[in-house]
């Protein structure tokens, strides 16, 4: 379970705050408007930001002394998810080992998780030589690698058009449901949660409501989520 | 910040820095014999600031209508005209003074030219000799930071001045601009006329013509008055601080970066710019023209100590650059992860000068060792120390660029310490770090400073061979061996630069 126990995270003169917690599996979105918190609440989760107040634990444990590689979490950012100058195999290989020793093994998995993403033979690429479809895949491919019971997604394929982003968010229901990850995704496009998340945080002028299931809140919407959808 | 050792790198190293600066003008202080100046002392103190002021009013007055020029014509040979303002940068001073010897000397092409009209010839040799080398150098400089400036206004603008009908954008577009960039041009300038020494040693000289720094070196060197000499550092490293806190807000490398050869903005050429180019191309040129017409010939007789020297002066060259650019990219890196303080330590050196650094470590080691030891080592270290501020400014737009875009995937991977290094900051900085290794292996070759105050005679570097040379009036080795210097300095600068370059994603 990920608990946010009376969280509160600052940046640049502004707060966020959350107390609520999440069971082990479940998919959440977290919506609203630009600028309401949703992301600082992200960076609070990855270990970009120390909290000012409160808690994040994860399984009981406390993550505060864990830095954003220690952490249970991975994350995919809105962009720059890859090392431009870096091959696919490279930088899948770095979530393996990031002194990028591989032994023969690692290379067959970073293969094996390629060949899964439907991008067997890219290995030796660029992301520069990839399409937005691609590149999404492959940036999956390195969360995928790195095992990680939780994963956030931060408004992730937004670049992409709504066909393309719908594929990619199918694709992680999928690889989450098979290994069984907690995701938190950030969006602000309603049509994302209804088809991605079980449950919806609304996230509203520095504070992150405790998640409420999709189709109830959507059934019946609170204030908040009433404004956002105008 | 992510990184530990990296921060408890950036502040060993900006200690160290701070102990070389303030601890030199320290030991200095307390050297310094009595607190009076001598009469000789006031002259050389005025002259000092005398012509560093006359030579930055002359730079950056002449260098407005060469980039107003530039910002708005468009002619072949544009891009060539604007990588030839950045050579004199790069360019050894005693090579530019025996280039400029060639031409305005007392033999030179212009008394030539004088006798054979039944004129009176001139001297270069005096206070206009020195500012017109300091022109040589810095006009250039001020006009590509002036650049930067023109095109930092957006064609729109100029546009806008035309559809309402002014008669010239100049009084409400480019005189704004001109008043918030040039003074920071200016006192760019002014610190570096302040600490010139070569140009003084050679053009200068006698009570009329004498900067602090030659004062400095002849009481070191000649009255064996390393009290004086102190005294004298100390004075000078108390106008160089005040200079360069009033230009803190400034940057000197802005004139260094990539990226002037765009077009011009939109704006008509005049006609009096292309003899305004002209002019300013003949007067950077010829002087370079010079120095291989002059070297030439008698490089293939030079004798083996002059490709000695010139191969010590290489190595130490790249050591130099070495240790420049590692400190650089520790700093740099600090800098970008949070500790805003670094910069400060990074732009320390500019408040002292090569023979300030010298004179105070020679008064701290004299006790304990030789100065003949010391020499090549110190040259080396004062070299490395001199070029940090302007490596550290070369690295930092792209070090910055760097930790915003990939300091957070870097982190959620682990990637830090040596493999973050290997596979991250190298390949991505690779090619600010060959520009600035570039930089400080050809200031540090071309530097004639602190060698002059100890070398022995064994030890030369190449710089002072050739001054050893041209003062001991064996113009044509003096020009063969300036050639071979200039040639080392623009080699070496092209080798890392290139290096960096290929060593790019």
């Amino acid at each position: 379970m990920l608990h946010l126990d009376h969280l509160t995270l600052t940046q640049d003169g502004f707060s966020v705050t959350a107390d609520w917690s999440l069971a082990a599996g479940a998919r959440l979105a977290l919506l609203g408007p630009s600028g309401a918190g949703k992301s600082t609440l992200l960076m609070g989760l990855a270990g970009f930001i120390t909290p000012s107040a409160g808690r994040v634990l994860w399984q009981g444990k406390d993550l505060a002394t864990l830095s954003p590689a220690q952490r249970p979490v991975s994350i995919l950012f809105q962009d720059q998810n890859l090392f431009a100058h870096l091959t696919l195999a490279q930088n899948l290989g770095l979530a393996v080992h990031p002194r990028l020793a591989l032994s023969t093994a690692d290379r067959a998995r970073v293969e094996a998780v390629l060949k899964r993403l439907g991008l067997a033979g890219y290995g030796p690429r660029k992301p520069a030589s990839l399409s937005g479809g691609q590149l999404g895949r492959a940036a999956l491919g390195r969360v995928l690698l790195q095992a990680r019971p939780i994963l956030l997604l931060d408004e992730p394929f937004a670049a992409l058009g709504p066909a393309l982003k719908a594929d990619l968010l199918g694709l992680v229901s999928e690889l989450a449901a098979e290994n069984g990850t907690t995701v938190v995704l950030v969006t602000h496009d309603p049509s994302d949660a209804r088809r991605f998340a079980d449950v919806v945080g609304m996230v509203h002028d520095g504070v992150a409501d405790a998640p409420v299931a999709t189709q109830a809140i959507f059934a019946d919407p609170p204030p908040a989520l009433r404004a956002y959808l105008g | 910040m992510a990184n530990r050792s990296l921060q408890i790198s950036a502040w060993a190293l900006s200690g160290g820095i701070a102990v070389l600066v303030l601890g030199t003008a320290l030991a200095l202080a307390v050297q310094a014999k009595g607190v009076g100046l001598h009469p000789a002392d006031w002259a050389a103190l005025r002259f000092t600031l005398t012509q560093a002021a006359l030579s930055t009013l002359l730079s950056c007055l002449l260098a407005v209508p060469v980039a107003r020029a530039l910002a708005r014509c468009t002619f072949r040979g544009r891009r060539a005209l604007i990588l030839l303002m950045g050579a004199p940068f790069l360019l050894p001073v005693i090579v530019a003074v025996l280039g400029l010897l060639s031409l305005y000397g007392r033999n030179g092409l212009l008394n030539q030219t004088l006798q054979a009209l039944g004129l009176p010839t001139v001297t270069i040799y005096g206070l206009h000799g020195v500012v017109l080398a300091h022109v040589f150098f810095n006009l250039p400089l001020a006009t590509r930071m002036l650049l930067n400036g023109w095109h930092a206004i957006p064609a729109e603008r100029f546009r806008l001045a035309q559809t309402l009908g002014l008669p010239s954008p100049f009084r409400h577009i480019e005189a704004p601009m001109l008043a918030a960039v040039l003074p920071g041009i200016a006192l760019s300038i002014f610190l570096v006329c302040l600490t010139s020494f070569v140009v003084a040693l050679t053009l200068g000289g006698g009570p009329a013509a004498t900067t602090l720094e030659l004062a400095i070196y002849q009481a070191l060197r000649f009255d064996f008055d390393p009290g004086h000499a102190a005294l004298l550092a100390g004075v000078q490293f108390a106008i160089c601080a005040v200079a360069v806190s009033l230009a803190a807000r400034f940057t000197l490398a802005e004139g260094l970066g990539l990226g002037l050869d765009r077009a011009p903005v939109g704006q008509k050429a005049h006609w009096v710019d292309a003899p305004v180019l002209a002019l300013a191309a003949l007067f950077l040129i010829l002087p370079l023209v010079a120095v291989v017409a002059d070297g030439a010939p008698a490089v293939l007789q030079l004798p083996a100590l002059v490709w000695q020297a010139a191969l010590r002066s290489a190595v130490m060259a790249l050591v130099a650059a070495g240790l420049s650019v590692t400190a650089a990219l520790i700093l740099v890196q600090a800098k970008v992860a949070g500790a805003a303080w670094v910069e400060g330590a990074a732009m320390l050196p500019l408040a002292t000068s090569g023979l300030v650094l010298g004179t105070g470590l020679f008064v701290l080691t004299r006790a304990f060792v030789r100065p003949e030891s010391l020499a090549l080592p110190v040259t080396v270290l004062v070299n490395a120390l001199m070029a940090l501020p302007f490596v550290f400014r070369v690295l930092l737009p792209q070090a910055r660029d760097l930790h915003r875009t990939y300091d957070q995937l870097a982190q959620t991977l682990g990637l830090c310490g040596g493999a973050r290094l290997r596979w991250l900051t190298l390949p991505r900085l690779a090619r600010p770090l060959g520009l600035g290794a570039g930089l400080a292996a050809a200031l540090s070759m071309g530097d004639l400073g602190v060698v002059a105050l100890f070398a022995g005679q064994d030890q030369a570097t190449l710089p002072l061979v050739v001054q050893r040379l041209s003062g001991a009036y064996r113009m044509d080795q003096a020009a063969a061996a300036a050639l071979v210097l200039v040639l080392c300095s623009f080699a070496l600068f092209a080798l890392c630069d290139i290096g960096g370059r290929r060593a790019a994603p």
